[in-house]
């Protein structure tokens, strides 16, 4: 139940000095200390009783995590502590990487965004994640710290369910690397909520695509869809009719339908399981239409 | 619990203030400093009552830690009105008759304000995506906006 008394139930406020004393204090407090950035999440979960840390590590001043930078060989790289907004207004991100700040835009106010980070949104591993699908299309790799000292994690092989993903006591993810995309590539977000701004999502169509002389096609589409399943889901069979089929309106149709019969949504109150299903099939259908439309304008 | 000794500068006055870690922004502005034009709505980040200016943008109050902020400049909507004159979104919402209950005010002049600091003359579907946090349940949005249209014209 939701209170509006503005109170946090109480915590220890833990700031570390460095990367190593963070992650040995985590994993010293492994059932009760959780790292933060935003906030965002993690206060409403802990005023709504969801969790009830006795530590809550700020991570937002560590060694890394501060990064926001392109480069042409690397990619893009975006620190743990880097605010939604700033990502949307970096110049870069916008002429590389169309598909993740129009994702970002979409999460909830502006306000909101002024404290909510993208890798905040990773690792809450909600299905729901608006900015997750457009990571997982950009190939997006995430750069932790751990107790054995930095390792990389590919986002694709990262959430593990609802909620949950394969991060180990005392790792703290420092920030993401967005490969350089397709040349001329093309993204959009289409995300249905129950108003037009601001709401979470009752279904987002993350959609990337590129003309790919190596295809039957001539494109190559990515895809991933939010709300639908107990992690972020990838319809690969979809991607696959997408490249291996003349693309034609049938082609997309049969597309459309086969990244319907993928997805387990849940009834929930934003959206029935039914009505999800059919938002899928329409919400591809019109993400693989604006994509070819502007790849072939 | 820990307590942590915080300076901050709100509405330009060097505040040093002991505060716990639970302590919200909102909180320490409303109970420790008597800045009460800051308001509580939802305490979860939704209804934009509670939103300030943190270091020149906007965020919900509610939803920030008082100890995150040692070292940082506050603005709250006491601090917009400058030597005495309120600011052009206060004078206008006044002119529109924009106001009703005054709840969800000073949250939408602090939104309102940091929208024409990035830019001055936004159109009608940006103010509108720049007020999308801030809730209000009397007036119906459309004279607000005019107030925000017309603080960018005269500005």
């Amino acid at each position: 139940m939701t209170s509006a008394h503005p109170g946090l139930p109480e915590f220890d406020y833990v700031k570390p000095s460095d990367l190593s004393e963070a992650s040995q204090f985590l994993a010293l407090h492994v059932s009760d200390a959780r790292p933060f950035s935003g906030g965002t999440d993690t206060f409403v979960r802990m005023r709504d009783g969801f969790f009830n840390p006795k530590y809550l590590v700020d991570v937002k001043n560590l060694e890394g995590t501060r990064i926001l930078k392109f480069d042409a060989s690397e990619g893009l790289t975006i620190g743990s502590a880097i605010p939604m907004n700033q990502v949307v207004a970096f110049s870069e991100a916008a002429a590389y990487y169309p598909l993740l700040v129009d994702a970002a835009k979409s999460v909830a106010s502006y306000q909101l965004r002024s404290r909510a980070t993208i890798i905040g949104n990773i690792c809450n591993a909600s299905p729901a994640g608006d900015t997750i699908g457009a990571c997982l299309a950009y190939d997006g790799v995430l750069n932790v710290h751990g107790l054995d000292g930095h390792k990389k994690l590919p986002l694709k092989d990262f959430f593990t369910g609802p909620g949950k993903n394969l991060l180990k006591p005392g790792d703290i993810v420092l920030s993401i690397t967005l490969p350089v995309p397709p040349k001329g590539h093309a993204g959009q977000y289409f995300k249905l909520g129950r108003n037009r701004l601001s709401d979470l999502s009752i279904v987002g169509v993350s959609a990337l695509g590129y003309k790919d002389p190596s295809t039957k096609s001539g494109f190559t589409f990515r895809l991933a869809i939010a709300s639908v399943a107990p992690v972020p889901f990838i319809p690969t069979l979809a991607e696959e009719i997408l490249s291996t089929e003349p693309l034609n309106p049938d082609t997309i149709n049969r597309a459309a339908q086969a990244a319907m019969d993928a997805v387990t949504p849940i009834d929930d109150v934003r959206g029935s399981a039914q009505y999800r299903k059919y938002m899928v099939r329409n919400l591809v259908k019109r993400a693989v239409n604006e994509l070819q439309h502007k790849l072939t304008a | 619990m820990g307590f942590h000794q915080i300076s901050v500068r709100v509405n330009g006055n060097d505040e040093i203030i002991t505060v716990a870690s639970n302590l919200t922004l909102l909180r320490m502005l409303r109970e420790t400093l008597s800045l009460t034009g800051t308001k509580n709505g939802c305490a979860a980040g939704e209804c934009g009552a509670c939103t300030v200016l943190l270091n020149g943008e906007p965020v919900n109050s509610c939803m920030v830690l008082a100890v995150e902020v040692d070292g940082q400049e506050v603005i709250t909507i006491e601090g917009l009105a400058k030597d005495g004159q309120l600011d052009i979104v206060q004078k206008t919402i006044i002119e529109k008759g924009a106001v009703q209950c005054g709840f969800c005010t000073p949250g939408m002049l602090i939104s309102a304000r940091a929208l024409l600091n990035r830019n001055p003359h936004p159109t009608e579907e940006q103010v509108v995506e720049a007020l999308v946090g801030n809730l209000c349940r009397c007036t119906g949005y459309s004279r607000i906006i005019e107030s925000v249209q017309a603080a960018a014209e005269r500005s």
